[in-house]
């Protein structure tokens, strides 16, 4: 793990004491894991523009570097900045604490970290499919573990968690994959059911293929959804309403773009017999 | 491409050559290359510092203009130079030197560039200036995508202060016409015209000079909406015919009934009004269109644009929207820089191969005799000869390309082809490393 410390943009102090005053926004102070992902880029595009405070983690520092520099163009009010590989669990506990106190708080922790793999690498070989689980699943769960006991005691908090439709039925396309978003669906759920009643919102967000970089070369990738589109809604759906109460509601479950939910919906009641011969 | 890291680790095991792309806006062929490989570069399009002070904005090169301007004018700053469509990159912008309205007052594009960075097939990584390696500089503004891969640059924005530009429409009737306006509009910022290239006649030559500057009352400085028509199919081939054509500029000659109109207009119509609806080349059908836009220097602009204003009305051919223009004599930094003080004629034809190709050629040999040259950028079919006769800084040029990268525009206009006397330019300089 190397922490960056002078790529903040105001290096003595962290984000400022929350105060607004009357209609002034109160800047969110938001955790982006896997920050250079296309999906977590465009969101944080975004969040920049409207001058909230971003705490970013990535693998690779001339890619975040990159990244970090464009957020703090378009206006975030802080931008920190961490190179670290979360496959790495051991050092989840003191990379959450340092990006939480570069923050000053945590209002939006999106996880955005998270590999395709190569399928038919995958069938074969238990390590090319156990890399895939680990990455997309493991390390989720472990940063998840630590970051809901924080929002619980604390009662505020959004936890945004990227699956992906493939979790929602496994096909034989992308199957391990799936598998490790199907877990990841699955965990998330249950960690909604124990920790909404304590005011923490978790968000299971499941995009359909969209047009990264992850999906380039793919086929039919030039079909794929626009990858600003689909942060809008993310970005919207993390936003959420609040409530007469104070309270911020919003979606559970963020299907992007929404087609999806019915696309799933469709593929999840079609009786195996039949599935089973098919090509998905 | 993604990453500014990502080059040249992109070409490794490539055969045919590469060519870095951004938004393939380019109406020819710079900006393809057969059986080789395209590397795009619209995913790298962060900015990456910006000075309110001064307008100095540093940006990924496949960072469009739409994405510059969302970015700058609710800050107070707009493009130095902008062209016809927003929906170029940064990138391109730079590599074919591109123009604007206001060319003769502000130069070229690459007169705003300050630095950037080009990467070598080899990996090397040059900062360029021009103090820092001058001569590459010089060589990738205009060098058409060949010199290497830009990663980022540096552009100086202008101060404004509306959205709005003030703007005046007037008619004339003929060249002269049309050079005294210019020249009474020395000190306007943006001059451009529409010219009526169908009539003859006492209507030969006939068009609107546009004239504006950027509107100096204070007024909110919103980022421009989405555009929200687009044509969803293309037309038919027969759409656009001699009859309609002519209709249509008959139309947009007449629809300013006043000989002078002034108006405080956006900045979105004023500067790209094809941008309001997406896919407008879908008008065109399938086949396309082709453009085509020489510069003759001042001693033979007037004759030259006579004579090739004559030749087009005698096709018979349709175009619209043809645009004439004087440029000024502010020097580009480029090397390949087309624009040269004179006078500018842009046009497009639908394709029709058997008449607008020997149109075309017909025009191209006109622009030769009369000591202009034609528009890289917008050309598809000039000759080898040609280039090089409109470019005889080539050879130079040649020293600085990156002997990885090509383009379908560079193997037609250079290339190897057997017994040509420029055949061995390559074996001798085999590329700057």
């Amino acid at each position: 793990l190397s922490v960056d410390n002078q790529s903040t943009a105001s290096p003595e102090s962290p984000l400022p004491l929350r105060f607004g005053g009357p209609g002034e926004r109160v800047p969110r102070r938001i955790l982006v894991l896997g920050a250079t992902s296309g999906i977590a880029q465009a969101c944080c595009r975004l969040w920049a523009d409207r001058g909230d405070g971003l705490f970013l983690v990535a693998r690779n520092s001339d890619r975040l570097n990159a990244v970090a520099a464009d957020a703090r163009t378009r206006g975030a009010s802080y931008v920190g900045t961490a190179v670290a590989d979360l496959e790495d669990t051991a050092a989840h506990p003191e990379l959450l604490a340092h990006s939480i106190n570069s923050l000053g708080g945590l209002d939006v922790a999106l996880f955005a970290h998270g590999v395709l793999g190569d399928q038919s690498e995958a069938e074969h070989s238990f390590a090319a499919a156990g890399a895939i689980l680990h990455n997309n699943l493991y390390s989720v769960v472990s940063l998840l573990t630590w970051l809901a006991n924080y929002c619980a005691q604390r009662h505020s908090g959004t936890l945004a968690v990227l699956s992906s439709v493939a979790g929602d039925r496994g096909r034989k396309s992308n199957y391990v994959y799936g598998a490790s978003k199907a877990g990841l669906t699955a965990f998330v759920d249950g960690l909604r059911n124990r920790i909404d009643r304590e005011g923490v919102r978790v968000m299971t967000i499941k995009p359909g293929p969209v047009k990264t970089a992850m999906t380039q070369g793919m086929k039919g990738s030039g079909k794929f959804a626009d990858v600003d589109a689909v942060a809008a809604t993310i970005v919207k759906a993390i936003d959420g309403k609040k409530g007469r109460n104070g309270m911020i509601s919003g979606p559970d479950v963020v299907y992007v773009p929404a087609i999806w939910r019915v696309i799933m919906g469709v593929i999840q009641i079609i009786p195996d017999r039949m599935f089973k011969k098919m090509n998905l | 491409m993604h990453w500014q890291g990502d080059f040249p680790r992109a070409i490794d095991g490539v055969h045919h050559g590469a060519l870095a792309v951004g938004m393939g806006r380019s109406y020819g062929d710079v900006c393809l290359l057969n059986q080789g490989t395209l590397l795009q570069t619209t995913s790298m399009d962060r900015l990456l510092d910006f000075d309110p002070a001064t307008g100095l904005l540093t940006a990924e090169a496949g960072v469009t203009l739409a994405q510059i301007l969302d970015f700058a004018v609710p800050r107070g700053y707009f493009l130095p130079v902008s062209p016809g469509t927003k929906y170029v990159t940064l990138g391109g912008a730079i590599a074919n030197d591109i123009h604007g309205k206001n060319h003769h007052v502000a130069g070229t594009f690459g007169c705003h560039v300050t630095q950037f960075e080009l990467v070598r097939s080899d990996g090397t990584r040059l900062h360029c200036s021009p103090m820092e390696n001058p001569d590459f500089f010089a060589s990738t503004i205009g060098g058409m995508g060949l010199t290497g891969v830009l990663t980022w640059a540096q552009l100086r924005l202008k101060p404004i202060v509306s959205r709005l530009i003030d703007y005046q429409g007037i008619q004339f009737h003929g060249i002269d016409e049309f050079l005294d306006l210019t020249r009474q509009a020395q000190h306007i910022e943006y001059t451009v015209s529409w010219v009526d290239v169908n009539s003859t006649g006492k209507n030969f030559c006939r068009g609107i000079f546009m004239q504006g500057d950027h509107s100096q009352l204070p007024a909110p400085l919103e980022r421009s909406a989405k555009p929200k028509l687009a044509l969803p199919f293309e037309f038919p081939g027969f759409a656009l015919n001699g009859f309609t054509v002519s209709a249509f500029n008959a139309l947009f000659f007449n629809k300013q009934m006043k000989k002078r109109v002034s108006a405080l207009q956006d900045y979105e119509p004023f500067f790209y009004p094809l941008d309001k609806v997406l896919h407008w080349n879908r008008m065109y059908g399938k086949r396309g269109l082709l453009q085509f836009q020489y510069a003759i220097p001042w001693e033979y602009a007037r004759e030259g644009t006579v004579a090739i204003l004559q030749e087009v009305a005698k096709s018979g051919l349709a175009s619209f929207l043809a645009v004439l223009k004087a440029f000024g004599d502010v020097p580009s930094p480029g090397l390949m820089s087309f624009p040269t003080p004179g006078i500018t004629l842009a046009l497009d034809f639908p394709i029709k191969p058997e008449k607008s190709f020997a149109l075309f050629d017909r025009l191209a040999e006109m622009t030769r005799e009369f000591g202009g040259r034609l528009y890289p950028a917008k050309d598809a079919r000039m000759t080898a000869p040609q280039f090089r006769s409109f470019y005889p800084q080539w050879e130079r040029f040649a020293r600085y390309k990156d002997p990885a990268l090509t383009s379908s525009f560079w193997e037609r206009v250079v290339g190897n082809p057997v017994g040509d006397p420029y055949g061995d330019v390559f074996a001798a300089t085999g590329g700057v490393r």
